[in-house]
């Protein structure tokens, strides 16, 4: 056992707010690997329709959601117990920008999938460039249009979501959404807690009506304007894109919702509130792919 | 003051106790050794199953005909071949090593985000679990290439979600895998640990993290659509629905190539550490190795197409995917020239991770020499698909990646545990593995040149001689692995000579100034960096 003497000494060296926190041993990254491997058998089952009944899959993913919640219920209890240090702040953000530039290449894969479409593969398709013996062989009478369900036509005959209808008035909310959060984060850092607490709920309803908005358009494309994932290389790239953004809104929009009920209890200090600012991030993140999406898939 | 203090007192904190008892304690850890030595044993057993399967294949080939086994059952062992030795194998390996060395390196606790750790290894033996349970299934398992182009891997059996879903989470493992070491070596540094004082070993795996979040999504989006594209109707790789095969290649060799540079370059950074210690001098132009790792992360991004000059691209595009493919030859040729310049006229010795490390410098080369002959694109018509291209990247991969893996391993195993593993084993593990490998792909050289056709069970006669030695070399190498397997062993069983702290009289830095083993916690509070421990990479330090 180390003299006080020594420690002190010792802890010249360390950064400000003590020892680095080491969590102990825990079970709840295994566990959650174990529920996501039952999610995927589940899955499986679906896909290749081998009945193996509902308990895999609610199983599955009960197991999941309650692993992810202790394990974030932890981290915050963690935080609000004063075990975090100014370090430990910094490896949360720095880890929440590393993810989120994944999650943009991520994005980035499906963004490039539209361009190569648009400017490769149906291009060649009606016959530019060195691509000719498809255009005459296969489908002399193609042309280079877009939006297009390709040569064979799949899916039949489609009309497009117009951008300045319902994905207009998503862009406007989603905006609007990044300007009430930003409030919602001048107001705790000024200490106004209630006021902060009221622009958590405006951003999270915003986050609501938006994807109700979005699920209203895609029963609006499914059922009057035969717009389906079978509508060709548009139905693929637009519901994939708008797919993937929609249950990252979803996911922002739970997040959120769970910082304001944590505010509610009194966590988070006006100088110090990572938990917060790293869900502001995902927003703001979640909102830039929007306006990507707005340009090149509803306008352009 | 003496750095070993720090490491051996200050444990009356509460907070942490040593490892759980039994199998808990490696389902539970949070520790980065334990967590090491888990990726470790993995990769390792990852290595003998992959190993297993170029067995098959070498044995499938050692005569022209079909001896063995069916076809569609060959391709999909060249297939998991590829999925098991890479994701499985070197990936989980590097990783195994950052987790034990990027903290004792840098001088920090544990890797920033310990329960993250844990999650990202524990879903690798379950992703590979997934995957190789397909090879049960009636319909088998994927034999369309571990690039599983569209549209052939979209006729694979029922087991097809096991394949998409295995590689989504490898993709989250290793993302999980890379933030973790990412942010450790950007946050926890110790004070005086300055970015261009960092050991090598930490700067190429600080690029390698960078390379794995930025590409690993890329992989996920591309299977993703293979998903789609089978199960939902879409029609991302369907002419007919105006998307286009040769996509699904541009997607996945833009995650591809990277992944190559993923591969190669946390070996690069061990050898940077071997070399300057047996040869006893400082590192030859440290921070022209950091630019040139920096250049290769760059580059590796705008060289994909160089895997589908045959597809049919416009000429532009071959062009620019030719030249930036060669341009890499200037920062790789920087690196090889500096492991070469530190060794002149150095006081070498030549102790298992030397010989190792020598002989990457040199197989390693010989692999990116055929790499540029492949680069041309006029050239790379007659070599395409064929034993040329898989002579280059087992070239690049096994005396490469993999002896950088055993030269690391056997550099710093009498640290993990405290004992000296057999000089004499260790040198003759080296001398066999050394020459079986290049009996093994030395010939397929040839064999490419002259035609023959890879992920193909059958070839034509005049292809016997070269290919009956080629699978004698593969057996022999196998067979040696199991010399370094007993001799790792030896070590964990505590029955070899008792290491000391330093254990090699060059090396320096902060991973020497503990105790072997080194306790489980190791800085707990951050050590204070001596000029002594970077003096390996820079000679002003010296001036002490
Ligand atoms: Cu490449």
């Amino acid at each position: 056992m180390a003299t006080p003497a020594a420690v002190h000494t010792d802890h010249a060296h360390a950064p400000a707010g003590g020892k680095y926190f080491v969590p102990e041993p825990s079970a709840w990254p295994f566990v959650l690997t174990f529920a996501l491997v039952i999610c995927i058998i589940a899955g499986w089952g679906y896909l290749e329709e081998h009945s193996l009944g509902p308990v895999p899959a609610y199983g599955g993913a009960a197991l999941a959601i309650y692993i992810i919640f202790r394990w974030v219920r932890g981290v915050c209890l963690e935080s609000e117990g004063g075990l975090y240090n100014t370090q430990v702040g910094m490896t949360y953000r720095m880890g929440m920008a590393w993810f989120i530039f994944s999650e943009v290449m991520f994005f980035a894969a499906f963004f490039g999938a539209l361009w190569y479409a648009r400017e490769m593969s149906i291009p060649w398709l009606s016959g530019e460039g060195a691509k000719l013996s498809t255009h005459t062989n296969l489908w002399p009478g193609f042309e280079n249009t877009w939006p297009t369900n390709g040569p064979a036509q799949l899916g039949g005959k489609f009309e497009t979501v117009g951008a300045w209808g319902l994905p207009f008035i998503n862009t406007v909310l989603l905006l609007t959404s990044g300007f009430t959060l930003e409030a919602a984060h001048h107001a705790l850092k000024e200490n106004h807690r209630k006021v902060c607490i009221a622009w958590m709920w405006v951003t999270v309803a915003l986050g609501c009506l938006f994807l109700y908005f979005q699920v209203t358009e895609y029963v609006h494309a499914f059922h009057e304007l035969n717009l389906t994932m079978h509508s060709g290389v548009y139905g693929s790239t637009f519901f994939m894109l708008t797919g993937f953004h929609g249950f990252h809104v979803t996911l922002g929009t739970l997040m959120l919702a769970i910082i304001a009920v944590r505010l509610m209890l009194g966590h988070f200090k006006p100088d110090s509130h990572f938990g917060f600012e790293g869900v502001a991030w995902y927003w703001h993140f979640v909102d830039v792919v929007w306006i990507g999406l707005f340009i090149f898939v509803y306008v352009a | 003051m003496a750095h070993t203090d720090h490491t051996t007192h200050l444990h009356d904190d509460h907070a942490h106790h040593g490892p759980e008892k039994g199998i808990m304690r490696w389902i539970k850890t949070t520790n980065h050794k334990d967590l090491g030595t888990l990726y470790l044993v993995f990769a390792f057993t990852m290595f003998f199953i992959g190993g297993l399967m170029s067995l098959v294949i070498r044995a499938e080939l050692f005569h022209p005909g079909l001896q063995f086994v069916h076809p569609e059952f060959f391709n999909s062992m060249t297939t998991l071949h590829a999925l098991v030795m890479i994701f499985g194998g070197v990936m989980p390996a590097f990783t195994g090593l950052a987790n034990w060395m990027v903290p004792m390196q840098i001088g920090c606790s544990d890797l920033a985000l310990p329960r993250i750790n844990n999650w990202g290894f524990w879903i690798l033996p379950f992703a590979f679990a997934l995957l190789l349970s397909t090879l049960f299934m009636p319909s088998g398992g994927p034999a369309g290439g571990w690039t599983m182009y569209p549209p052939l891997v979209l006729q694979m059996g029922e087991g097809f979600p096991f394949l998409i879903f295995a590689v989504h989470l490898m993709g989250i493992s290793s993302i999980t895998g890379a933030i973790n070491v990412a942010v450790t070596i950007l946050n926890m540094r110790a004070p005086g640990m300055t970015l261009l004082k960092m050991p090598l070993f930490c700067w190429t795996w600080l690029i390698t993290a960078y390379l794995l979040i930025a590409t690993m999504p890329v992989l996920a989006g591309a299977v993703t659509m293979l998903l789609t594209d089978r199960y939902f109707g879409t029609s991302f790789f369907t002419a007919s629905g105006g998307g286009d095969p040769v996509l699904f290649q541009h997607v996945f060799w833009f995650f591809g190539h990277p992944e190559v540079y993923i591969l190669i370059l946390p070996a690069f950074g061990v050898v940077s550490t071997i070399i300057p210690t047996f040869a006893r001098k400082t590192l030859f132009g440290y921070d022209s190795m950091v630019y040139a790792t920096a250049s290769i992360a760059f580059l590796s991004f705008i060289v994909w197409a160089h895997h589908m000059f045959t597809v049919g691209m416009p000429l532009a595009g071959e062009l620019f995917f030719m030249f930036s493919t060669m341009l890499i030859a200037v920062p790789t040729g920087v690196k090889v020239f500096n492991w070469v310049a530190t060794m002149w006229r150095g006081s070498m010795t030549f102790e298992t991770p030397m010989l190792f490390a020598v002989a990457f410098v040199f197989l390693f080369t010989i692999g990116g020499f055929s790499g540029l002959m492949l680069a041309m694109a006029p050239v790379d018509f007659q070599y395409h698909d064929t034993y040329f291209v898989v002579a280059h990247f087992h070239y690049v991969l096994v005396p490469g990646a993999v002896f950088s893996i055993l030269a690391g391993v056997y550099y710093w195993i009498p640290k993990w545990t405290g004992r000296m593993y057999s000089e004499f084993w260790g040198k003759t593990h080296f001398w066999l593995s050394a020459v079986f490998i290049n009996i093994t792909f030395f010939p397929q050289h040839f064999l490419g040149l002259a035609g023959m056709q890879r992920r193909v069970p059958d070839y034509a006669v005049q292809f016997t001689d070269f290919n009956e030695i080629s699978t004698i070399g593969a057996f022999g190498f196998f067979v040696s692995q199991f010399i370094f397997i007993f001799n790792m062993l030896r070590c964990m069983s505590k029955s070899g000579v008792p290491a000391t702290d330093r254990v090699w009289e060059g090396a320096h830095g902060l991973e020497w100034t503990v105790p072997s083993p080194a306790p489980y916690h190791t800085f707990e509070v951050p050590p204070y960096v001596g000029d002594d421990e970077t003096s390996n990479l820079h000679d002003t330090a010296k001036a002490h």
